[in-house]
């Protein structure tokens, strides 16, 4: 039952997938971010039209599940209306993967990131405006860096819960490494092996889980705004 | 205009006016090229044709197809939420318990499975029972294995034929989402009981209750209010999460939509995802509608004296993360 033979025989495999989950997660951190951000000033602008393409983006993505938007990105947008990034099928499927989870995840980052901006008292964007900034001045150089400040340890879960959600990704034929699991679990040669199979992804996940938990903690309380 | 939005901006003056138009329509612009690039791919594809729409218009395929699918998801998803609420305040308590030899246990369990992808949870019910079953069987646990699946498990449908566990997707699919969302509102429920103010505590020990008094009587009731929203829209996370079983082919309403329409009438997928988008959107805005319902009513309430835990709230923060003082914004993310 706790055969360790066929998890290390496949070893290389395993961490292969891994390499693929960090590759994603990297990519849709970054794009999430930008992508929340920008979210988060259409939300806040004077314009109406950017304020509710905002809103509705969020209502729509944010009550769909993950595996769906997955799902019609790879096999919709990709497979059937051909929009792809490269020649090659894994590249696309990646960019897709990529495309679909930081959309996902930039909703949530709009709103906790709204919550930050609730937090900035009214005074720091009277006294922007009374020195002449415009909105989106004020916005660049006032609001958002103390509301980035202020919601940095729940934009730490939501980075978690990215990158927990990356094993969706299996939905949309990307082979990370929940995908190389499904695989190997199918192989019947592998049957001794599911136990340690699950222990090691279960602790490949807790390394990257664990220590981006703990330094947003810590990145949280050395810049957290003394009000 | 909502609320944040006057904290950033004046009533606009006429060069501000002149701007924000400047802008509507530059965005406008923006916007429905892209909308129009998008229709254009999307004809030139064929994608309008009727074929591929119509079946959404057949009663058949509603009635074979797609609400048999959101049967199946409701019922996973009604299953694993009061399987998760049970788990939740039994480990919810259980971290807030006297005795360390059943806090630390029970804190242990609730980051593991936070700390576990949902996915890698169902796929450890669906394969592993299977290829380990055997050799349990032989082993002097065989009895124990059978005696539990046939009278416990096998009320999710799992199945023991000569040693070997068969477990179904349904059952794997309720246990992940069990055993995750059990954790986060086993969180969310303490929080809820921290959140009454010490002074009830105190009084509640000071009248002579015991401490099982004290939570029954005084903490847990007020804390049922200032959790409620927290809770309601954890059960949409979960609701959402029933879709992972398209994974492990459980028939749900994404399997039903997603594979079953397409295979049957011109796998027309952009099309199908749209229809059930649509209804998971439709069920999950009037939950999240609830929650907030829920969340101004506790708010307004004056039968708890703790601070309402709100919609935002969602899975509190991961292992390592807690941060002192009240510096941070309270809303979170229900990913």
């Amino acid at each position: 039952m706790f055969d360790f033979g066929p998890f290390f025989d496949n070893f290389h495999e395993i961490l292969e997938g891994f390499w693929a989950t960090i590759r994603l997660a990297a990519a849709s951190a970054v794009l999430s971010l930008i992508i929340g951000t920008l979210l988060a000033s259409f939300r806040v602008s004077p314009v109406p039209v950017l304020r509710s393409f905002g809103t509705g983006y969020v209502n729509i993505v944010r009550n769909t599940p993950l595996t769906l938007l997955l799902l019609l990105c790879a096999q919709g947008l990709n497979d059937t209306l051909h929009l792809t990034f490269s020649e090659s099928s894994s590249t696309t499927y990646y960019w897709w993967a990529v495309l679909g989870l930081s959309g996902y995840t930039g909703a949530f980052v709009c709103e906790t990131l709204r919550s930050g901006i609730n937090t900035v008292p009214l005074g720091q964007a009277e006294a922007a405006r009374s020195i002449g900034l415009t909105f989106s001045q004020s916005l660049r150089m006032i609001i958002l860096p103390q509301a980035f400040r202020s919601v940095i340890a729940p934009m730490g879960s939501i980075l978690i819960a990215m990158i927990k959600n990356t094993t969706v990704a299996a939905a949309a034929s990307y082979a990370e490494v929940a995908l190389i699991s499904k695989t190997l679990l199918d192989k019947p040669s592998f049957a001794s092996g599911a136990i340690p199979l699950f222990i090691g992804v279960a602790i490949g996940f807790m390394i990257l889980t664990l220590p981006t938990g703990f330094f947003f903690g810590w990145l949280a309380k050395r810049m957290a705004v003394a009000r | 205009m909502n609320k944040e939005a006057t904290v950033l901006f004046d009533a606009p003056g006429p060069r501000a006016r002149a701007r924000n138009r400047m802008m509507t329509i530059v965005s406008s612009v923006v916007l429905l090229a892209i909308l129009a690039a998008f229709i254009w791919r999307f004809d030139d594809k064929g994608q309008f044709a009727g074929q591929y729409w119509s079946p959404f218009l057949k009663w058949t395929v509603w009635k074979e197809m797609i609400l048999p699918g959101l049967g199946s998801t409701l019922k996973a998803a009604a299953v694993a939420s009061v399987l998760a609420m049970l788990f939740g305040i039994v480990f919810g308590l259980g971290r807030l318990s006297d005795h360390w030899w059943v806090r630390i246990p029970a804190g242990a369990v609730v980051e593991f499975f936070r700390a576990i992808p949902l996915l890698i949870l169902i796929f450890l019910a669906f394969f592993v029972p299977n290829k380990i079953s055997p050799t349990i069987a032989e082993s002097q646990f065989g009895t124990l294995q059978r005696v539990l699946v046939e009278n416990f498990f096998s009320l999710f449908g799992v199945q023991i034929n000569a040693g070997t566990v068969v477990v179904p997707a349904f059952a794997a699919v309720v246990f992940g989402l069990v055993l995750y969302n059990g954790s986060v509102l086993a969180e969310v429920v303490r929080a809820g009981v921290l959140s009454i103010p010490k002074g009830q505590a105190e009084a509640a020990y000071s009248i002579g209750l015991r401490k099982n008094g004290v939570m029954r009587l005084v903490l847990l009731p007020q804390a049922v209010r200032v959790m409620m929203p927290a809770i309601v829209s954890q059960l949409v996370v979960l609701l959402k999460d029933t879709a992972l079983g398209f994974i492990i082919a459980y028939s749900e309403l994404l399997n039903a939509g997603f594979n079953l329409v397409p295979a049957n009438y011109h796998n027309n997928k952009i099309q199908a995802g749209i229809v059930i988008a649509v209804i998971y959107i439709a069920i999950n805005m009037s939950v999240s509608r609830f929650a907030t319902w829920l969340e101004g009513r506790s708010r307004r309430s004056r039968k708890t004296s703790g601070k309402t835990l709100g919609t935002g709230t969602g899975a509190p923060p991961a292992p390592g993360m807690i941060v002192g003082g009240a510096t941070g914004a309270t809303g979170g993310a229900v990913v």
